[in-house]
């Protein structure tokens, strides 16, 4: 099954290339201290596929890494975009400084538009977090969301699901209950599916060989819920399909995002099939909880 | 030459707020009035909204609720994606379905799903969420300029005219005009109880537009959605001005000028 971009309203940036100053166990591209594999994107490059945004209409722009604010110029960076639209950062919030954060409320305020931090956090309590992301990272992530708060901002908090479906609700209560103690009063939280490829490949295992979307699934399906259906995202080497497949040699489908946008992608990852079933996995807003094809 | 014209945005079955800037309106004088969908929704007796548009002229587009009622449809598309907000959205949609009777239904099936006018030599586009898609969410704080700009110039438009966020807002941009027109089916999420219209003066020189607030017996509006058994978290809203259900959509700015 190959996809259009309908209209590029997603567009995202691996800013921080592959270099995180954390190793979580189930990082999709298996980013860490020392993986350079991609490196970080310039605040003139940035800049130039902003302006080269404004024509194609672009509603959005997301920045991940590795971890952002690992990048110099992050600050400046997200200043920048939000004079052309919202942005969103991926972060793990754990190396933000105040002065930061001071210059990025103002910018808010100034502008007409959201600013959106989204926070990793992949258990409510160190003991099911930390086995995932590391050692003592649960408790300075919930210090950067309670700085993230004091300085006027309600970060998304994400959680990829290391549990059963079926615990969803528990979580997402206690969660909220986690965050309420820590002065997040009005908790925003994501759920997010594990993606088996990178790191969590290892962890886990990958997508077995039937694990593909296939064209008797696209019966009745809103193909909107696909991120490359509307999104493109700019790395060192490109442009590709989507944030999650950028280590796939398929997924570079230009060098601006003019080609980009008109390039078709096969459906051919296992990953896609992640996509498929749990829909708007990049969004800000949450995903289904009930996925498609459960049954596979 | 100037022509008036009243926009009201998602009713949800606010009958008594209809009738207030309908008899708001018409003092301030237009020369005609125009819903821009979700006629249903969120309070009690939703046949009772459907005389006022109809005696009154006022034209209607299908919004994304007048598409699920009319064509009896499982939900209401509204485009949430949070469970919370599912939940709630879906016990008033349960309610609306029961409550419509089958001329209302046949009514909303049969709406238009866009407007587009040539007034005064201005080009008008009335559409329920977005120019692309009836439920689209179009927030202030995340709707670039150059996005509704790319809208205004594919059809050749002056101003583009929607509603289905709830909260009203507009934006010039360098080839025309967006509106939100706010809606009449509950508060804005503001801590106010009153709820909004907009008119639009237009000219050939070009298009003006105002907010109305208006004030309406919201206290008897709670009373009735008791009566309906219409959830507290939908009561509390009407009264308090804050909106207690369909938060998890809100963008970081239009969450943080809320209190839940």
């Amino acid at each position: 099954m190959a996809v259009a971009l309908s209209h590029l309203d997603e567009l995202w940036f691996q800013v921080a290339g592959t270099r995180c100053n954390l190793t979580c166990q189930h990082c999709f591209i298996s980013c860490s201290p020392h993986n350079s594999r991609f490196g970080f994107l310039s605040r003139e490059k940035i800049q130039s596929h902003l302006h080269e945004s404004v024509e194609l209409g672009v509603k959005g722009y997301y920045f991940t890494g590795g971890e952002p604010f690992l990048h110099p110029e992050m600050t400046d960076i997200l200043i920048d975009t939000l004079e052309f639209g919202p942005a969103t950062v991926l972060t793990n919030a754990t190396v933000f400084k105040d002065q930061w954060l001071t210059r990025l409320r103002r910018a808010q305020h100034e502008s007409r538009y959201s600013l959106e931090f989204r926070v990793s956090i992949d258990g409510f309590n160190p003991q099911t977090n930390d086995p995932i992301r590391g050692k003592g990272t649960f408790s300075r992530a919930i210090k950067g969301v309670a700085s993230l708060v004091s300085h006027n901002f309600l970060p998304i908090i994400t959680a990829t699901r290391t549990w059963p479906d079926h615990q969803d609700q528990t979580v997402l209560n206690t969660f909220s209950d986690v965050l309420k103690k820590h002065g997040y009063n009005n908790p925003r939280i994501k759920l997010l599916p594990t993606l088996k490829i990178g790191a969590e490949e290892s962890r886990t295992g990958g997508y077995s060989a039937h694990q593909r979307v296939t064209s008797e699934m696209f019966d009745d399906f809103d193909t909107s819920q696909l991120v490359c259906e509307h999104s493109r995202i700019v790395t060192d080497r490109g442009v590709h399909v989507c944030p999650i497949l950028i280590e796939s040699p398929d997924s570079i489908l230009g060098d601006n995002l003019k080609m980009a946008a008109n390039k078709v992608f096969s459906l051919s990852h296992g990953a896609c099939y992640t996509c498929y079933q749990y829909g708007s996995i990049c969004s800000n807003v949450s995903t289904s909880h009930t996925p498609k094809g459960s049954e596979v | 030459m100037t022509t008036r014209i009243a926009l009201f945005g998602g009713i949800y079955n606010n009958y008594l707020a209809l009738e207030a800037a309908i008899s708001q309106a018409c003092k301030i004088g237009v020369d005609a009035m125009y819903c821009l969908g979700d006629i249903g929704a969120f309070g009690p007796h939703p046949d009772r909204s459907f005389p006022l548009l109809i005696d009154n002229n006022i034209q209607c587009i299908q919004g994304n609720y007048d598409d699920s009622i009319g064509n009896e449809l499982e939900n209401c598309q509204c485009g949430y994606t949070a469970a919370r907000d599912n939940h709630f959205a879906q016990i008033s949609y349960n309610y609306t379905l029961a409550n419509t009777n089958d001329a209302n239904k046949t009514f909303l099936r049969t709406l238009p799903k866009e407007l587009e006018l040539e007034i005064e030599e201005q080009r008008i586009l009335m559409c329920h969420g977005s120019p692309r898609r009836t439920n689209e969410f179009l927030w202030e704080s995340t709707t670039p300029l150059h996005f509704i700009d790319l809208f205004l110039q594919q059809r050749n438009l002056d101003l583009i005219a929607g509603t289905h966020t709830g909260i009203k807002w507009h934006a010039q941009t360098n080839r025309g005009k967006f509106l939100n027109v706010g809606v009449l089916g509950r508060p804005e999420n503001d801590g106010a109880n009153h709820v909004w219209f907009t008119t639009l003066d237009i000219a050939p020189s070009g298009i003006c537009h105002e907010f109305h607030p208006v004030n309406y017996d919201y206290q008897r509006l709670g009373k009735e959605m008791q009566q309906e058994r219409i959830p507290n978290e939908f009561i509390e809203t009407i009264h308090t001005g804050w909106w207690t259900t369909c938060l998890e959509i809100l963008p970081q700015k239009e969450r943080a000028a809320g209190c839940h």
